[in-house]
């Protein structure tokens, strides 16, 4: 086998050889190609679907149009937030700062896109330059009327999980800015999901099925006027929960909130999140439906898994995502199907997470955090999988290798999430295992 | 209106907010961009360094920069993109990148053992004035004899032009640190700028079919769409190897696609204005390698250029082949031209796949009504007006534009057909207009990799598909679903 960097040996456990805990949490090794991207990059992914905010990023071009458009999210309203603002800072700036570029871009921009609001994204330069991003803010919130929000990620100081704890604090700002709104007495917050590809339209459709009411999602479909009011609902359901969970604790500190985390991955953990709300609220009536509504999707959905299922039983599964949650999830979504998952891993997992995963996983599965190129093609050559799920990044390795691939990232354009979802996981997998073009390469 | 969080309005901005030195005019009319047609220059440097043999790019700044470049292309070429990253901490943004330098430097040969690293900066790692080359001496005196890779650097400050400029800069680097002095040879020096990996093949069997012994810098037209592989490889085959770079100071002559190339005034700079030397002016200077300068060779006229200095240079004849090609590429200009005449096109993309563009359009009854690109060298006009012998006064020409300044020019002026990048499609999809994919990047289909705008060859590709798009969109909109043209 090829060498694995030994500063990076504590970050891949295989169960049932080694019996130490994971190492995770780690800044990212220099030189090895780690598929995790920075700061702004949490941040941005995290606030990006609010549809109806400005969102400028304060840097050089790159920054900007690497994320343009970077997340299949979408919005049944607005659609500002698919346009990619930067203020595309040149060394002029760079040497006598940038910050009458800044208030002049927001200015023209809050005039020409009338937004609800405005979050500036801070990158790299910004923090070396020195611009006071915040004062710049505060007077174009003054002179516009709106709040203009700083972000203050840049890329360089921490990993991408602070970025996801900044775009926290910076939704925090704006909860509880709207106390005239009354709102039902079964009502929840949705946090982490992203409306990829309208998955969210489907959960909230779903959840009105049960009576329950919901407030704002945070952030997909997400409108600012709805996270102003968040602080109304009695409930925060927290899905990925390595962005938003540094949300849900903040509104229960201040608030009061209470929240759970859930997965809708799979039959299981969808049906879970459906009953867990139901105990939540102590309602028998809507424990009731959610009965009914997990019996009548399931119905339908259960003969035609196993369709796929008789093609993919007993195949194996890798797995290579950005949160370890939606990495637990999978798992127990591919044993739907048969598959059997020989390694898994995760850009941003924690302790917990990957405790989880070793509890559900069978011996002799690789579990590994913030991995890379390398690592993952050794892992798939040395466990045989038949199937890579993972982004973007992930694809052409899978594909050189002669695997399928399904795309679980954030741009992918199939709904994965609940039960329509489950069936679409299915086809994808399906689609790509079980295609005749493998045939042609050697493995 | 809800009222907004901060109630602080005696806001208090200091004395940085006195107008900028130079280009106030600019900045006073300033609306940000929007939808950027370009990208920063450490893209260009990463994309030309895996066009050596057995290279492996670092960039030296955030993690996010190495893997959003690593995305971006692997959506383009649907291949593995390995790039490292020094992976800047706070810390080294304070004290200087020095150690996550070297760090990256020896994590990569570990796990590589690459023949070469290309050394790619940022806008942080330069602002804070970090001495790459001065790392990199480090890094030598302290391995003693350890045989080490070649490396090659390339300043990148995504603050100064765009992914253009990284690359003219990367290639030029390369040939700095490996071009040697020797008996004159018989062979030529090719830099194609950056075209397809479909491009270079088809450059090199054009080459090849002449007889004539080349050096094509970069070549990433395996490294970046390999054929499937038995077992993974780290560094991918292919590219141009150290010791045909060394041989570009012995060459006959040099010819150089793009007629910009990093030459632009760098919009935005202030330090000096130095303009970048490309490879084949640096040989030209340094070693009295002459250097033919020419735009891309798309349409018969540019490609004529080129086929005519290969034969003057070289010597030799110009294949039969090509000459049907050729013969064929006019023939099918006759077939088609009716239904292209007066077509009004936007183009857009980097400044010289524009110049080349628009040439080939020019040349064949279709009016470019916009040519735009993102960079802002400021010779785009100039170099347009040079090739389009047509319409040269009714071409609107837009050095740094972005998408949503086309997007409002389309609006208002409807143009028949977009012909560029697949960014655009937006543009298309809400204007009902056809668009055709070509150039970089094409992320919304696959084979973008495999495009061919090139020789007469390319130029065919682009033709007939440029036609039908036409025809097409005319029959598809018709209230007869007709069979005949």
């Amino acid at each position: 086998m090829n060498e694995i960097l030994k500063e990076r040996k504590g970050q891949i456990v295989t169960k049932g050889q080694d019996d130490v805990a994971i190492a995770c949490g780690k800044a990212s090794l220099a030189g090895s190609v780690s598929q995790r991207a920075c700061v702004f990059c949490g941040s941005r992914v995290v606030l990006y679907p609010i549809a109806d905010a400005l969102h400028l990023i304060h840097g050089p071009v790159g920054c900007a149009a690497y994320t343009w458009d970077i997340r299949g999210s979408l919005s049944s309203g607005p659609q500002l937030h698919r346009l990619s603002f930067t203020t595309d800072l040149k060394e002029r700036e760079v040497v006598f700062g940038g910050e009458p570029k800044l208030y002049q871009a927001l200015i023209a921009l809050i005039d020409q896109y009338k937004p609800k609001a405005a979050f500036v994204y801070g990158t790299c330069i910004v923090g070396v330059i020195g611009d006071d991003m915040e004062a710049v803010c505060r007077r174009v919130s003054a002179e516009k009327g709106i709040d203009v929000i700083p972000v203050m990620s840049e890329g360089f100081n921490g990993t991408k999980k602070d970025g996801y704890k900044l775009a926290c604090d910076a939704l925090s700002k704006l909860i509880g800015t709207d106390n005239k709104t009354e709102v039902p007495e079964h009502s929840i917050n949705i946090l982490g999901d992203f409306n990829l590809a309208g998955e969210l339209w489907m959960l909230a459709e779903y959840y009105r099925r049960m009576g329950v009411n919901m407030v704002a999602c945070m952030t997909g479909d997400g409108r600012i006027d709805d996270v102003r009011k968040a602080h109304n609902a009695k409930l925060n359901v927290v899905q990925c929960s390595g962005s938003m969970i540094y949300l849900a604790k903040d509104m229960k500190e201040k608030y009061g909130i209470p929240f759970m985390k859930v997965s809708y991955f799979g039959i299981e953990d969808m049906s879970d999140a459906l009953y867990e709300v139901a105990r939540f609220f102590k309602s028998d009536e809507m424990m009731e439906k959610a009965r009914q509504l997990v019996k009548e999707e399931i119905s339908t959905l259960l003969p035609a898994l196993q369709e796929y299922r008789k093609d993919l039983e007993g195949k194996k599964a890798a797995i290579y995502v950005g949160g370890a949650f939606k990495a637990i999830s999978l798992v127990k979504a591919l044993r739907l199907l048969g598959m059997k998952t020989v390694v898994v891993g995760s850009q941003t997992g924690n302790q917990d997470d990957y405790n989880l995963l070793k509890d559900l996983c069978d011996e002799g599965t690789i579990i590994v955090d913030d991995s890379n190129p390398n690592e993952l093609s050794e892992f798939v050559k040395q466990t045989g999988a038949n199937l890579f799920i993972g982004g973007v990044k992930e694809r052409p390795i899978a594909y050189k290798l002669g695997l399928g691939f399904c795309d679980h990232n954030h741009e992918r354009k199939e709904a994965l999430a609940g039960y329509e979802g489950m069936l679409n996981f299915a086809k994808e997998v399906h689609a790509s295992v079980c295609s005749p073009v493998w045939k042609f390469m050697k493995r | 209106m809800e009222t907004p969080i901060s109630k602080n309005k005696s806001t208090h901005l200091g004395s940085s907010f006195s107008p900028p030195s130079e280009g106030s005019g600019e900045a006073s009319s300033f609306k940000s961009t929007r939808n950027a047609c370009k990208l920063c220059a450490p893209l260009g440097a990463s994309v030309a360094f895996k066009g050596i043999r057995g290279c492996v790019p670092i960039i030296h700044g955030g993690q996010g920069c190495a893997t959003y470049i690593r995305r971006y292309l692997i959506s383009h070429y649907k291949e593995p993109v390995d790039i490292a990253s020094s992976n800047f901490s706070e810390e080294a943004t304070i004290f200087g990148g020095g150690a996550n330098c070297h760090a990256a430097i020896g994590n990569v040969i570990k796990q590589y053992q690459p023949e070469v690293i290309g050394i790619t900066t940022t806008c942080l790692s330069e602002t804070i004035g970090d001495d790459v080359k001065q790392y990199i001496r480090t890094f030598q005196e302290l391995s003693g004899d350890k045989q080490l890779p070649h490396f090659v650097t390339a300043s990148t400050p995504s603050y100064q032009g765009s992914h253009m400029d990284g690359f003219h800069e990367a290639v030029t680097g390369i040939v700095k640190s490996m071009a040697e002095t020797g008996e004159l040879g018989e062979h030529l020096n090719i830099f194609p700028g950056f075209v397809s990996p479909e491009d270079l093949r088809q450059i090199k069997t054009i080459l090849e079919d002449f007889g004539i012994d080349y050096i094509l810098l970069p070549d990433y037209s395996e490294t970046l769409d390999n054929p499937i592989w038995d077992a993974y490889k780290r560094i991918p085959d292919g590219g141009t190897p150290i010791e045909s770079v060394k041989k570009c100071g012995s060459a006959r002559a040099s010819i150089e696609f793009g007629t910009i190339l990093n030459k632009g005034s760098l919009a935005g700079r202030v330090k000096t204005n130095v303009q970048a030397t490309s490879a084949g002016d640096y040989l030209e200077s340094t070693f009295g390698v002459e250097n033919r300068r020419m735009p891309m060779p798309i349409g018969v006229s540019s490609c004529d250029k080129f086929f005519e200095t290969l034969k003057e240079v070289s010597g030799k004849e110009i294949p039969l082949k090509y000459k049907k090609e050729r013969g064929r590429l006019i023939d099918s200009y006759v077939d088609g031209h009716k239904y292209i005449f007066g077509k009004k096109a936007v183009i857009f993309g980097e400044e010289d796949f524009v110049v080349g563009i628009a040439a080939f359009l020019n040349e064949i009854g279709i009016e470019v009504v916009l040519a735009a690109s993102g960079g802002e060298s400021g010779h785009l006009e100039t170099e347009i007006k040079k090739y389009c012998p047509e319409n040269t006064d009714s071409i609107l020409v837009k050095n740094g534009w972005d998408y949503e300044l086309i997007h409002e020019w389309c609006t208002e002026n409807k143009p028949d057909i977009l012909i560029g990048n697949s960014k655009a499609y937006y543009i298309a999809r809400d204007l009902n207009i056809p668009i055709v994919r070509c150039g970089f990047p094409i992320h919304d289909r696959i084979g973008g990799q495999r495009i061919k705008h090139l020789g007469y060859a390319g130029t065919q590709e682009l033709f007939d598909q440029i036609t039908n798009t036409l025809i097409g969109y005319k029959q598809d909109h018709s209230e007869v679903g007709y069979k005949y043209m």
